[in-house]
């Protein structure tokens, strides 16, 4: 299980706000908070906040400040990417490449250079794709490029492109069929991630609807989620269902464990 | 064709465990053992680093055990006296450590006082200066007063303790705080028992690279099966990362194979199965040999004949 806390992202006001004032704090307290609810990594986007490499760095050093949980850079500008990973002090996973075959080589050639890992998004030149097939074939795209540039399953995070559940209602099914098949590309097969608030988005029902969904991706074979790792009903959803796939080992005290 | 790489990679490393202190880490042992550290399976050199191999602790006990005389003669007339029979297994069977048992405090055997018991370590720790394994005598009540004194005669000495369990954890993990010692985690062939008593010490504040896993023993032909199964669960769980298992593992094998009718009983009783002064020795060396497979660090060997085969397997298998 591979968590990727999801609240440093200048798409929150907040953040925004400390980003364009520097004020360190907020950053600081999101990643001390989310590390403390079990994240293993802490995803730092800067949006629309700034397009400056040293605002980005600044963001990643600010965090690195307070915690010393791993890095999720979540950008995919070249040019800014190459400058930020340079502060990362451990190895980041980088969030996030497409299946987009000029824009794939530079990004997983930074992640071979710096030992990162790179989350796969299995988009291509004609955009999200709606079939389970096409997702696989744009993974299919993806792992194939990683691997001959010397990155092993553990450093691919596969990303099936979650679809949000209120207007999008057949997705999900091909989303779940998808993720069963990116398992297949490897053994021992790479990581599948999603950005899983996506499934609610809308919706009235939020939480409900991204814990049985989590629960269902697990199922079909997902070991990480881009999410809010402050939910603790959803990360309990996520530890429980890995017990149920038998992928950790049932003991009482299970979810007290990972709150230590 | 290009034959197929298939290794296995591990993400994780078993737990470095040191028993015994030196002069120097404020002991008075000759020597420190280290157990764990591994990255991959038993013998699998190829795959991973194993920087530690097994190690095997002479079973000592503070009175003469139950065991058939054909089984003690081998060992010889020391049986009789702790200090003596320690000394024994470290000259002459070449022991790494002693594993010593308070099975003369049982309430319902000879009832020795906790008092009587702490003597008897602090002879053994006289007598010989490889590190020590000290378990009470498998009565709960009795073993918290017995361990405490224990505890105490072998203060600074990095003694491993046995053993903590869901009932006892909290005065096992105050014992070895306050005297330095390290924990034998004990669950009863139980996989989730043994991870909950983990947690149950990490909740105590006890480190859990402190911790070697018990999870009992079975001797060859009753339950051996169950008992390697989970040690090779537990191990497989500590190398793909679950920080909750990755403990080094121990198994009772002289303590459990002296309780099984093969290892027992006379040429008389199983005609056919040969001379029992053979046979004891055997089923332990066999049921030993089994468990090095499955992932047992620390070994408890009586019989010298039995000590002897364990160490040439190991040797053998890292050759």
């Amino acid at each position: 299980m591979i968590i990727i806390g999801e609240r440093i992202n200048a798409g929150f006001k907040d953040v925004k706000k400390a980003v364009q004032e520097k004020d360190g704090e907020v950053l600081k307290m999101w990643a001390k908070k989310q590390t403390e609810a079990g994240a293993h990594y802490l995803d730092v986007c800067i949006g629309t906040a700034s397009s400056k490499p040293e605002d980005l760095c600044w963001m990643v050093e600010t965090v690195q400040e307070a915690v010393d949980t791993p890095i999720s850079l979540d950008i995919s500008k070249i040019a800014l990417l190459k400058e930020a990973i340079k502060v990362c002090r451990k190895p980041p996973v980088i969030n996030s490449t497409t299946a987009v075959a000029d824009k794939m080589g530079p990004i997983i050639e930074v992640a071979a250079k710096f030992g990162a890992s790179i989350i796969g998004i299995v988009m291509d030149e004609e955009g999200s794709p709606y079939t389970a097939d096409k997702r696989v074939e744009n993974a299919g795209k993806i792992v194939e490029k990683a691997m001959e540039a010397g990155l092993g399953p553990d450093q691919i995070f596969l990303d099936p492109i979650v679809m949000p559940l209120n207007c999008m209602q057949e997705q999900a099914a091909e989303i779940l069929k998808a993720i069963s098949q990116f398992k297949l590309f490897s053994d021992p097969p790479c990581h599948i991630t999603c950005g899983l608030t996506n499934v609610s988005n809308g919706a009235k029902h939020m939480n409900l609807i991204n814990r049985v969904f989590l629960a269902m991706c697990v199922a079909n074979g997902l070991d990480s989620a881009i999410c809010n790792v402050m939910d603790t009903e959803l990360v309990d959803t996520f530890l429980t269902a890995e017990l149920i796939m038998n992928k950790s080992i049932y003991a009482d005290s299970y979810v007290e464990a990972f709150r230590k | 064709m290009e034959v197929p790489d298939v290794k296995e990679k591990w993400t994780a490393r078993i737990n470095e465990v040191t028993i015994g202190a030196t002069k120097d880490k404020g002991g008075t042992r000759g020597k420190m053992i280290t157990v764990g550290g591994h990255t991959t399976l038993p013998f699998m050199t190829f795959e991973g680093e194993i920087p530690h191999g097994p190690v095997i602790a002479g079973f000592v006990s503070d009175v003469a055990p139950d065991w058939p005389d054909a089984v003690k003669k081998g060992i010889g007339k020391e049986i009789g006296s702790p200090a003596e029979w320690a000394q024994k297994n470290v000259k002459e069977f070449g022991v790494d450590m002693i594993s010593l048992k308070m099975i003369g405090a049982d309430p319902h055997g000879k009832n020795k006082s906790p008092s009587e018991c702490a003597k008897v370590v602090e002879q053994v720790l006289k007598a010989v200066d490889v590190p020590l394994a000290i378990w009470g005598c498998g009565d709960e009540k009795k073993d918290n007063l017995i361990l405490s004194e224990c505890s105490q005669a072998a203060k600074g000495e990095i003694c491993l303790i046995g053993s903590a369990k869901q009932s006892n954890y909290m005065t096992i993990v105050a014992i070895c705080k306050a005297d330095k010692h390290k924990i034998i985690s004990e669950a009863p062939v139980d996989i989730n028992i043994g991870k909950q008593v983990n947690i149950l010490l990490q909740d105590a504040g006890y480190d859990l690279k402190d911790v070697v896993m018990y999870q009992t023993t079975a001797a060859l032909g009753y339950g051996f099966d169950y008992v390697y199964t989970i040690l090779e669960r537990c191990r497989n769980a500590g190398l793909k990362g679950d920080k909750l298992m990755a403990a080094p593992q121990l198994c009772d094998v002289a303590g459990e194979t002296y309780r099984v009718k093969e290892a027992l009983a006379d040429d008389d009783v199983l005609p056919g199965w040969g001379k029992l002064e053979k046979r004891g020795p055997m089923w332990e060396a066999a049921c030993a040999s089994g468990y090095l497979q499955a992932g047992a660090d620390i070994l408890i060997l009586a019989h010298p004949t039995a000590i002897a085969n364990v160490r040439a397997i190991i040797q053998d298998l890292f050759a």
